[in-house]
């Protein structure tokens, strides 16, 4: 290694100086204070833990995304945490095992071998809020309203907020009995809305003319709210589950156009994101000039089951350094006071006094005048007839 | 709010292919694109504007959201397999087939097949799922000297005639996949600027259907 490459750092892992760090941490201590004043209990999961409770019932993607080493003392496989997700799950499910519904948030880093998109972090640090045992859209809604809350207190404006459910494929895939790899094919098609292949695989492997037209329909329904109306009509001889998702999503669009009028809804009837474990209502948060998620979500009931303890969950997450990147906070942070060496108590007094009220006040470390003032401090305190009073500096 | 529309192009056969689509779409370049070195040229539509850049770039371009819509070679696509694009339509253009291609006459070689290709993705993924594991040589042109200097025993390369195979001394063997332009949008601008996307989408899904 030569001199020159030694303080690289690995592709998609950033230090955060100042004063970037402390306006993460500022918005972190803020969101979590938030989530807490809607009753959200914060858990803090462990970074590494056992590969097996860590992606029991996740899918593959998430076991792709999880580095991986082995615990020197027992010879098992570990992983560094994803996704605080599935952790959260397990607390519910295993630890805490609550009769009622449980409110549970956090907040802390998560490392993923590969980015999730372009230009993503692969060390986000990962917020997010939990909702447990309650299978009613009043928890969806709740779950929305606290991301889109997130997102106002975060400063984030332009916000669009896209609308799924996995039960409309889940059903109408289910109706065309193809084998698993030809499923995952057509998986892979529809999320790509490729549809002149995804035509072509109708025709070849979809038997059911009624099952072929609606698959076929199905990568062009998205858009407006005018999307459920048309996929209602398309989807009029679908199994009843798909014809629930689409009434939720009517639900689930009025409630939040109501309290939230400024956000932009679109739906897509075959948003598959995190398809191997929700069970429900899907959603994303995009905002205009920035070409990825800022932040998920969605119905996940039952990954508690492989910890003994299925139960309805809703949650969402977003990744802090994208919400400060895309924050239109100003930096309001104001300068220090600087406090010169002196042997006065009643400086120290001074100091306590102005630092209990919230200032930041630097001592002067020498008398040695070439050393300069911090860069941070505007004011400087002076002894004023046996006083000490700030001034400007 | 005041959005804008970009779409990215690549010059030569999609370029002249897609040029007459978009102006049946309604869509036309202010000035001639063929004749500028201009990257960026305003259109007929003051919010949309197109973007001229290499093919292979198309599929990076969107997917990072620097452009909204490109038009990009499935071959192009195949290789990049990049999961942040929409591929809604076939435009039906710049046509042709993605092939293996062998030296007539040379026998099988003995042990693992050397692949000459730029295709290093598409390749890979296809001899594997042909259940044969071969040795891929990256190679940005000319491929088709590659066997006939003995660096490679196959090729997998674009053939449109097979004239530049022939002249080689080579022949098409198995198909990997027919080829034809793809318009793709960015994912999140899909979501974002769907109200402008989706007309656009349609104009062109209709122009396409009345050249077919």
């Amino acid at each position: 290694m030569t001199y020159s490459n030694r303080w690289l750092l690995p592709d998609g892992i950033e230090e955060i100086l100042p004063p970037q760090a402390w306006k993460i941490e500022v918005l972190r201590r803020k969101l979590l204070d938030l989530y807490r004043s809607w009753g959200y209990e914060l858990v803090m999961p462990p970074f590494i833990e056992y590969l097996e409770s860590l992606l029991t019932g996740m899918g593959s993607d998430l076991e792709l995304q999880t580095f991986k080493i082995t615990d020197q003392l027992t010879g098992r496989m570990m992983g560094i945490r994803a996704d605080m997700t599935p952790q959260v799950a397990r607390m519910d499910a295993h630890s805490l095992r609550r009769k009622g519904p449980s409110r549970l948030c956090y907040g802390g880093s998560v490392l993923h071998t590969r980015p999730m998109s372009e230009l993503a972090s692969r060390s986000p640090i990962q917020v997010g809020a939990e909702l447990y045992g309650c299978p009613d859209l009043t928890a969806d809604i709740e779950i929305i309203s606290l991301l889109l809350e997130t997102l106002i207190l975060s400063g984030v404006q332009d916000v669009h907020l896209d609308l799924g459910h996995v039960n409309i494929y889940r059903n109408l895939v289910r109706c065309a009995n193809l084998k698993p790899d030809d499923e995952s094919r057509l998986f892979a098609l529809i999320q790509s809305k490729a549809s002149a292949e995804i035509n072509d695989f109708i025709a070849e492997k979809v038997t059911d003319p009624g099952c072929a037209d609606m698959l076929k329909e199905l990568p062009g329904l998205n858009g407006d709210i005018s999307v459920l109306a048309k996929a209602r009509k398309i989807f009029r001889n679908a199994p009843e589950e798909v014809i629930e998702a689409i009434d939720l999503l009517s639900e689930l669009a009025f409630s939040i156009n109501e309290n939230y009028p400024d956000v932009s809804l679109y739906f897509d009837m075959s948003e598959l994101r995190g398809y191997a474990y929700h069970t429900g209502v899907v959603y994303s948060v995009f905002v205009a000039g920035y070409g990825q998620t800022v932040a998920v979500g969605g119905r996940y009931n039952d990954v508690g089951d492989v910890f003994g303890r299925g139960r309805p969950a809703t949650g969402f997450s977003a990744d802090l350094k994208a919400l400060m990147t895309l924050s239109r906070w100003h930096d309001v942070q104001a300068g220090a006071i600087f406090a010169p060496t002196s042997k006065d108590p009643a400086l120290s007094v001074a100091v306590a006094e102005l630092r209990e009220a919230g200032e930041i006040v630097i001592y002067e470390l020498s008398n040695d005048k070439a050393i300069p003032v911090p860069v941070t401090c505007d004011r400087k305190m002076i002894e004023s007839d046996g006083r000490w009073v700030v001034e400007k500096l | 709010m005041d959005q804008k529309l970009t779409i990215a192009l690549s010059k030569g056969r999609i370029l002249d292919e897609t040029i007459p689509l978009l102006r049946d779409a309604g869509i036309e370049a202010l000035e001639d694109i063929k004749s500028s070195r201009k990257l960026i040229f305003d259109t007929s539509q003051a919010h949309v504007r197109l973007v001229i850049i290499r093919a292979t770039d198309v599929p990076t371009y969107v997917a990072y959201g620097a452009a909204d819509i490109g038009v990009a070679g499935k071959d192009v696509l195949m290789e990049a397999n990049n999961q942040n694009l929409y591929e809604p339509l076939d435009l039906g253009i710049a046509r042709c087939r993605l092939m293996t291609a062998k030296p007539v006459g040379r026998e099988e070689a003995a042990g693992r097949l050397r692949v000459a290709t730029k295709f290093t993705n598409i390749t890979k993924r296809y001899y594997a799922e042909q259940g044969r594991q071969v040795d891929i040589i990256k190679l940005y042109g000319a491929m088709e000297l590659a066997p006939i200097l003995n660096l490679a025993d196959r090729i997998v390369d674009i053939v449109d005639t097979g004239k530049t195979l022939k002249a080689n001394g080579l022949e098409p063997e198995e198909l990997i996949a027919p080829i034809s332009s793809r318009l793709v949008v960015c994912k999140a601008s899909m979501k974002m600027k769907y109200a402008m996307i989706q007309p656009l989408l349609e104009r062109l899904g209709r122009v396409v259907q009345s050249k077919k």
